[in-house]
């Protein structure tokens, strides 16, 4: 069994939705990445999402926006990413997924990302431009190297599409639980709640559902995962904690691990 | 094998193209290809589009016989195909008339669009509005700036600029923050894109709509010179006058095509926007295409005195005739598109647009190597107006 599964498992048995953390790899500092993510983990992260940053990030908003600014800017390419994994791998096993746009991966050669993917412990890749129609060969590569396919479901998705988006999709399948792009919003839309209760016919007994896109608050997490999801996917408000501490790394060290035990907290049932 | 008018299959020009795009969008492209597909069969949508052309945009334009620039060249005969003289300066409007017309078919009155130069901007401000949709335009920081008379145009023409202060300033962060709007508000608004990129079928139907200029052509030069060109060059950013240029003529293998990017300040010197030329596959903006980028495939940032050619990507379909090698493509300097610009000015009396001046420059060095009996057709895709300002600068003309 793949370790995104096996972890999703266990949290099932806990009565527990997962947190899946986000941060984009490099920012502010490619040395600051490590720690931060071990932040996520001691505070309580299920499953980290690693960014691998792209000069034109079209599914984001402003804030992780300026974060792929400030990686880019250190020259933090995606085999340093990928290497930072391994190092990271080496010592938790808490499951990593990429998260990236097409290009850099394309750029790459899908065998030779997938194969350094895979050498370096990667557990799953989302690519958010990457719809399943242009992704056969992707598909067939990251199968062959045993890595999970994560893919995006939104609210304009009809449900033929998502039937074949499931059948497509390994590790959980990504909620997009609003019209628009990453950044933190207030509340949890009726939109959204609607969504969670007409997605989970089509994943239940299949594969996790996983919510992302403007959940920032513990109280977004608990809506979540009280309306079934089995995970929530914070990205944007990390992120501004490591915009607002830009020169000072263990405040923002520290207070990534204090947020991410709060949202930690909102994903236990009962 | 199949005929290259049949182009794309299931949205993919050979490998090129097709849809790369977030999944909330997938459903609003597809909505967009089957509304596309029954406007061609309706036969009150074509009336109305020949209409608004005719009447409104001023077509056909004149396909003018360039005498004295032939006389001073030596060399084949050069024709220009006077986009320049369309509503709104330039062949922009062929498009935005198309496509405005499509989004009040499709039930969708607010419209968004992307510009560079500012062209495609006044050409989605001007059909909008006279068919009375509300138009939101998306434009680089540096752009207004480089560009200023055509934001105010925008702005008489009740159109809104947005500002865009992300990435390079310029054209591709124009339509990165355009595609952000159009996933927030997919449901009630249309993208108007003003070139050959972006996901299918965008790159079909701006074709389609700017197939125009090349459809007249090839009426004209059978009227006045009983046969086909020898050859067609237009200049190519995105390639949209180009591939309406091209197209209609794409199988009459004897007619050949030359597409011109911008080479900035020389290929060599890494500060142009020639991403035939000079780039490498890779998949932006919905498509995989020929685009400028780094090792790692992050898109680098050009350089053209043109903003209209100031691009990193190119449409699909130019990568696929490139690569089948139906069409050439050449590159001409900032240098040697002011010269053509000046050149233009004074024996023809006519100011083109700096995109198309590339055309003109390299059109000059090809028609002096052709026969004396042989036809080159230029398609001058704007007029030179919005221009001046910086060519007195290039220049270092106080005015």
């Amino acid at each position: 069994m793949r370790e995104i599964e096996k972890t999703f498992q266990n949290l099932k048995k806990r009565n527990e939705g997962a947190l899946i953390a986000y941060v984009t790899g490099g920012d502010p500092k490619p040395e600051y990445t490590p720690d931060i993510v071990e932040a996520l983990i001691d505070g309580g992260a299920d499953v980290i999402e690693l960014g691998i940053p792209f000069s034109d990030p079209i599914a984001d908003g402003p804030t992780i926006q300026a974060a792929t600014v400030r990686a880019l800017k250190t020259g933090i390419t995606p085999k340093a990413i990928l290497e930072m994994i391994g190092e990271i791998r080496s010592k938790h096993r808490v499951p990593i997924t990429i998260l990236t746009y097409y290009n850099p991966i394309f750029k790459m050669g899908l065998e030779n990302f997938f194969r350094s993917a895979s050498n370096h412990g990667v557990d799953g890749v989302i690519v958010p431009d990457l719809p399943i129609e242009e992704a056969h060969d992707y598909k067939k590569v990251a199968d062959a190297y045993e890595i999970d396919t994560i893919f995006l479901t939104a609210p304009s998705t009809s449900t033929e599409r998502l039937r074949k988006i499931v059948g497509y999709t390994s590790g959980f399948l990504y909620l997009v639980s609003v019209f628009g792009v990453t950044g933190t919003r207030t509340k949890v839309q009726d939109l959204t709640v609607n969504l969670i209760r007409k997605t989970l016919p089509f994943t239940t007994g299949k594969i996790p559902l996983v919510v992302g896109f403007g959940i920032s608050e513990p109280e977004h997490v608990r809506t979540i995962i009280l309306n079934g999801a089995d995970g929530a996917i914070v990205g944007s408000r990390f992120v501004k904690i490591i915009e607002q501490n830009v020169e000072n790394e263990d405040i923002m060290v520290g207070e990534i691990k204090k947020c991410a035990r709060e949202l930690k907290k909102a994903t236990i049932r009962g | 094998m199949r005929k290259l008018s049949l182009y794309p299959v299931d949205g993919k020009y050979g490998k090129y193209g097709g849809r790369f795009v977030p999944e909330t969008l997938m459903a609003a492209i597809n909505e967009l290809e089957e509304a596309y597909e029954k406007s061609k069969k309706d036969s009150d949508f074509q009336k109305q589009l020949k209409y608004y052309l005719s009447e409104y945009a001023g077509r056909p334009t004149p396909l003018y016989y360039a005498e004295n620039l032939t006389k001073k060249v030596g060399g084949a005969k050069i024709y220009l195909k006077r986009e320049d003289l369309a509503h709104g300066g330039a062949h922009k409007i062929n498009n935005t008339l198309g496509q405005a017309l499509l989004a009040k078919k499709m039930g969708k009155n607010r419209v968004i669009a992307e510009t560079g130069a500012g062209q495609h901007g006044v050409a989605t401000a001007i059909a909008c509005a006279t068919l009375g949709l509300k138009a939101e335009i998306y434009m680089g920081s540096e752009d207004i700036e480089r560009q200023r008379l055509n934001v105010f145009r925008m702005k008489l023409l009740d159109a809104e600029v947005h500002k865009v202060e992300s990435g390079s300033k310029t054209l591709k962060d124009a339509i990165n923050e355009a595609l952000r709007d159009w996933v927030t508000n997919v449901q009630t608004t249309y993208y108007l894109i003003g070139s050959v990129v972006g996901p299918h079928p965008y790159p079909l139907i701006v074709r389609d709509f700017q197939s125009v200029i090349g459809y007249e052509l090839k009426e004209q030069i059978m009227q006045k010179e009983g046969r086909l060109p020898n050859a067609l060059v237009a200049c190519v950013g995105g390639g949209s006058n180009a591939i309406g240029t091209f197209y209609p003529f794409i199988d009459d293998e004897t007619v050949k095509m030359i597409g011109v990017e911008a080479a900035g300040r020389g290929i060599d010197s890494g500060k142009h926007a020639a991403s035939l030329c000079a780039g490498s596959e890779g998949v932006l903006h919905g498509m995989q295409t020929y685009l400028l980028q780094d090792e790692h495939g992050q898109i680098q940032i050009t350089h053209s005195i043109s903003a209209g050619l100031d691009y990193p990507g190119v449409g699909p379909e130019h990568t696929f005739l490139k690569t089948i090698e139906r069409a050439q493509y050449a590159v001409a300097t900032d240098k040697e598109a002011v010269d053509a610009f000046l050149e233009l000015s004074k024996t023809e009396g006519i100011i083109p647009a700096l995109e198309p001046s590339h055309a003109l420059a390299y059109v000059m060095k090809l028609a002096q190597a052709m026969e004396k009996d042989e036809i080159v057709v230029v398609t001058l895709s704007g007029r030179g107006d919005k221009d001046v300002e910086v060519v007195a600068e290039y220049l270092g003309v106080k005015i």
